[in-house]
This record gives C-alpha cells, structure tokens and sequence, in this order.
C-alpha cells in the first residue's frame, strides 16, 4: 500500500515540478514556452556543474534556478516579447530556442555530464526501500504551491498578474506595467522550470535531451489544469498523478505515459478549458446564487 | 484574353513553370543516383504542403504531420510483410492513406468538437508525435507483432516490397516520375482551391473563426476534414519514403522529422505552396551537403532559421521575396498597378 502512497507522491511532485514555470508563463501570457524542457535541462546542467565544484548541494540548486531566470529574462527582452500578440509564432519561435539549446549543448559539453549520486540515501517500509530525497520533492512542490498561492492571492505582484490576466487591456488604462508583469512572469516561470532541473539533477543522467522527459508529461499536466496556474497545477498534478501511479505500478511507466495522454485528450473534449475552467465556472455560480 | 494572360503573370507563378519545369526534366539531365536521391526529396516535400494545408490555408499549427507520415509508412511496411507479393502494393498504398485519414480523424474529432484551437492544438499533437515515437522505439520484441509483421523497435521494418502498378516496379525514375506527378495534382489542387469557395472558407477560418462561424460555416467539421485530408497526404508521403528506402524506422517519425516541415513550411512561406516547394528544395539540397560534412550544426541551422524567421519575416523568405518582385520587377513592366487579388 505504501508503495502507491509512494508513487503518487513521486508522480505528483514530479508533474507540479515540472509544470509550475509552464503553467504560470502560459496563465499570463497565453504563450506555450516550447523551449520550457530545454531550460529545465539548463537548471540541471548548472547544479551539477556547480555541484562537482563543491558548492554544496541547495546553495547549487537555488543558484541553478537563479541562473535560469536570467537566461530567461534575456530570452524574454531577446525574443518573446516580440510575440506577446501572436502565440502561434511563439511556439515556433521558442522551438526554434529548444533546438538551438538542446544542439548547442551538445556541441558544447558533449553527450552526457557525469551525475551526481540521489542524496540522503533510503528508508526502510516494509522490506522496501525507499529514497528520502524524492519525498524531500514531494514535500518542496507543496510548499512551492503554497508559496505560489501567497505570491497570487496577498502580494502586490499577485494582484497586478491576476488583473493583467483577466484583461490585460483594462489592467493597463488601470496603471498596471503590463509589459513588465509579462516580462517578470517569463523571468519567474523560467527560474521554475530551472528550479525543477536542479532538483531533479542529482536523480537522473545528465544529458542535452532529459528536457524531454519532462516536456511530454508538464505539456499535458498544463493541458488539463487549463489557464489557471494555481488551481491547474494543483488539481491537474494530483489526478494525473493518481491516474500515473496507478498505470506505472500495475502496467508499467510506457502505459504511465499513454494513459496520461489519452486523459488529456479525453478531458479537453469534455472540459475544454482544463481543470481551472471548471472550477472557476462552478465558483461562478457560487457567487451569483 | 491579353489581359488575363496580363493577370496571370506574378513572379509566383514564372516560378512556379520554372520550377516544374525543372523537376520534369530533372531525371534526364541527371544520373539515376541524384534522381533517386531526389526522389526522397520530393516525399519530404509533400510532407510540407500537407502541413501548409493545415497551417498555412487554414491556420492549424499542427505537429503531428511526422506522425501520419509514419504511421502511412508502418501501415504499408506491415501489410506488405503480411501478404506477400508486390501484386497488391497500390491497394496498400491507398489503405495506409485510408489509415492516416483516419487517425487524423479521430484525433482532429477530439480537438475540435472539443473547441481547443492554436496553441493547445500544437500541444497536443506535440504529445501525440512523442508518444507514438516512444511506443515504437520500444516494440523491439517478438510480442509486438501485427500478423507476420514484426515492428522491430529502434531497428523498424526492413526490406519491404516496393511499390509496383501491373508489372512496374517503382525504382529509381519511375518513383521519381510517381512522385512528382502526385506532387503536381497536390499542387494544382492547392492553387486551384486557393481561387475556389473552399480556400476562401479557409482562409476565412484562418482569419476568425468566430466570425465564419456566425456566418454559418460549420467550423469544426471543415477543420477536422481539412486535418484528415493533411493527415492523409503526409501518409502518401510517408508510403513513398518507405518504398523509396524500403525500410521504416521510429526516427522516421519522431521530433526531429517532426521539425522538418515545420521549418520549410514557416520559412519558405506559409501561405504559398509554390514558396514551400521553392525553399525546400534549397534547404533540402543544403543539408544534405551540410550532413556529409559533420550532422552536428545542422540542427541548430534548423533553429536559428526558425528564429530567425519568425522573428523578421513573418511572412516566409520566399513569400516575401515573390512579394518584392513582383512590387518592383513585374508590375512596371507590365504597366500594373492593382493590387493582386486572390487569397493571399
């Protein structure tokens, strides 16, 4: 029994991680950042080189999430905010990025980066063990959901985002910076997805395509939770994540995979605006009763 | 008479003669070797106007092209493993078409009755090519068997019966020959329908889609035919590389093939079909010659071409070179100054 407690709270920590700097960039903008892989591949790149050079371990990850968010915000002054207005050239663009990234680290440090070994060694449950350092993950997604709630709900920031989100136009005649709020939610959304490659650094091969392992699964988490990047990430993390500890379990992590796609195309034909369409719709009708 | 002749002459279309021209007498002026080799091209090209339907005409971002392709590719590779003979090779040809029309279908079906459009669009078929790549990397063992058919993971199916009409063998200048005179119909047809009601409907949805809606077009049925239609060619694309090399492999179908037609599609001119031939032909020529000497850069070409492109001509190089041209060079020669009509 523990073992699916075990899995699910690895899936889960695993998608939120994954999706959190996706959701919020596509929350805001509307722009799906196609390059968002190659910058969590960025994060783990820098941890670990910064690992090996004895920096210790969270100073290297939160440095690595860091590093990422500038790459971002030239990223963003470079060429995303030219696209503001047109999202379809922004995924071609940002994929143009991912290819150069992806390629030029290649070129430039080679196949494959020697890992560092998953810290923190194991527990015992049952005859099992288990990692410590993956529930550590688990544990550090729920308090970056919580952070993210703060950051939305009781900053300035958090207000200004929502209104230049509802309608970017008004929020703008309002004397929001709307520019800037798009430019700060890239820079944020791209320290995220930095943040998820350094956590996830130390667990697996280091290598110019891991982005990919984590694009698939953040693309359909970001699918079903829908524009919210609070509600989504949170609702969307945890039924993917049941649904892929159950599948990875009984059937093996290629079902995992599938499964989770085809969830995400069954719920965009039912729900057509994710999980966050649905609960703002039944909010809604909260309000009005 | 003389002024529609006088109409009729834009820099797209002297291009246009020019390059098919060209292409028809290609294999006589060349060894059988390059004529094979451009063979190849020529799939890879009707990949591309498969995705300038879906992209360009009716302003579909989809990824998923790759993936029809191959799944055309494996439908004919797995029937002619499953019934000997190349007797019945054109009925396998047109039921990996059927095929790829199909799952085309179904997964256009999902997205737009579902009303999800652009970018999500672009996500899912993103999804829908990784998942099939990963699932046939993996089917390397004896249990992953479609009748006599092993799909051979990494490795795909090899040595497969070539496409062959009565007693014609396509090889060398026949597929050649095939290949092009498919790609001139798909052309005609394009450039015909950009002048019919249905390339204006889909422009038109291309534009807003809300507002063709109000006027009564059923929107969502029009994009999913349109979707098979594309999914469909890129099947008959898919059919002529794996009868081309006889062999079809996971890669044939993955991210990188993926990326492809995109980068002709957007850079050539998205919504030109005579742009997209145009520049793929270069681009296809130059990296061919680029692979030879060292693979490495040639991905990051593709990207900072994409980049680029995006970034400072929109519109598509060649488009907008047929578009200068024909602003500068034609009109004053010809003493016009209209502007061109048409879908543009």
């Amino acid at each position: 029994m523990f073992s699916y407690l075990y899995q699910f709270l690895d899936s889960f920590s695993f998608l939120v991680l994954a999706v959190s700097g996706l959701s919020i960039i596509f929350g805001m903008m509307g722009i799906i950042n196609l390059a968002h892989g190659e910058f969590i591949m960025l994060g783990a790149y820098a941890m670990t080189i910064m690992a090996k050079a004895s920096v210790p371990l969270p100073l290297a990850i939160i440095l690595a999430a860091l590093l990422v968010g500038l790459f971002g915000f030239v990223v963003d002054k470079l060429v995303v905010c030219r696209l503001y207005d047109r999202p379809v050239d922004s995924v071609v663009a940002t994929w143009g990025i991912s290819l150069l990234l992806r390629q030029g680290i290649l070129i430039l440090l080679g196949p494959s980066l020697p890992g560092l070994t998953t810290p923190m060694g194991t527990f015992m449950v049952g005859g099992t063990s288990y990692s410590i350092y993956r529930m550590v993950l688990a544990l550090i997604a729920v308090v970056l959901l919580v952070l993210m709630y703060w950051l939305f709900m009781h900053t300035r920031f958090g207000l200004h985002s929502r209104a230049t989100m509802q309608n970017s136009a008004t929020a703008q005649a309002m004397g929001v910076n709307t520019a800037q709020m798009y430019s700060l939610t890239f820079t944020i959304g791209s320290a995220l997805a930095g943040l998820c490659g350094a956590l996830y650094g130390p667990t697996m091969t280091i290598t110019p395509t891991m982005g990919q392992a984590f694009q698939n699964d953040s693309f359909v988490t970001v699918i079903v939770g829908g524009a919210n990047p609070l509600i989504g990430t949170a609702l969307s993390g945890t039924v993917l994540g049941v649904i892929q500890s159950v599948l990875n379990i009984t059937m093996g992590t290629f079902f995992g995979k599938m499964g989770l796609l085809i969830v995400a195309i069954i719920v965009i034909r039912v729900l057509p605006k994710g999980f966050s369409g649905l609960v703002e719709s039944y909010m809604m009708k909260r309000k009005n009763r | 008479m003389m002024n529609k002749l006088k109409k009729w002459i834009t820099t797209e279309n002297i291009v246009a003669v020019a390059l098919f021209g060209y292409l028809f007498t290609y294999p006589m002026m060349n060894s059988a070797y390059r004529t094979m080799n451009m063979a190849n091209f020529l799939a890879s090209i009707i990949l591309a106007l498969s995705l300038a339907l879906v992209w360009g005409y009716t302003g579909i971002f989809s990824y998923a092209q790759a993936a029809f392709y191959g799944i055309g590719g494996y439908t004919y590779a797995i029937l002619c493993k499953n019934f000997a003979g190349p007797t019945l090779t054109p009925a396998f040809l047109l039921a990996a078409m059927a095929v790829g029309f199909l799952a085309a279908m179904i997964l256009s079906f999902f997205m737009f009755y579902g009303g999800i459009n652009d970018v999500f669009v672009a996500l899912i078929t993103m999804c829908v090519t990784l998942v099939l790549e990963t699932f046939l990397q993996q089917t390397a063992g004896p249990q992953w068997k479609i009748g006599k058919a092993a799909l051979g993971g990494f490795n795909g199916i090899n040595s497969i019966t070539k496409l062959t009409f009565g007693s014609t063998v396509m090889r060398d200048k026949n597929l050649y020959i095939f290949a092009l005179v498919l790609l001139t119909i798909i052309y005609l047809g394009f450039r015909y329908m950009e002048r019919s009601k249905l390339g204006y409907t889909l422009i038109s949805i291309r534009e807003n889609r809300e507002r063709s809606e109000l006027f009564g077009y059923n929107v969502a049925f029009i994009q999913m035919m349109i979707f098979s239609v594309a999914g469909a060619m890129a099947a008959l694309a898919g059919v002529i590389y794996t009868t081309w090399g006889g062999y079809i492999v996971p890669t044939a179908v993955g991210m990188t093939q993926a990326t492809i037609p995109v980068v002709l599609v957007a850079a050539g001119g998205k919504k030109n079909s005579t742009a997209v031939i145009l520049f793929s032909l270069f681009y296809l020529t130059l990296s061919q010659r680029l692979a030879a000497s060292g693979t490495q850069y040639s991905l990051i070409i593709l990207g900072a071409i994409l980049l680029l492109v995006v970034l400072f001509v929109p519109k598509g190089i060649i488009h907008s070179l047929f578009e200068i041209l024909d602003e500068k060079v034609v009109n004053p020669l010809l003493n016009r100054s209209e502007k061109k009509g048409g879908c543009k």
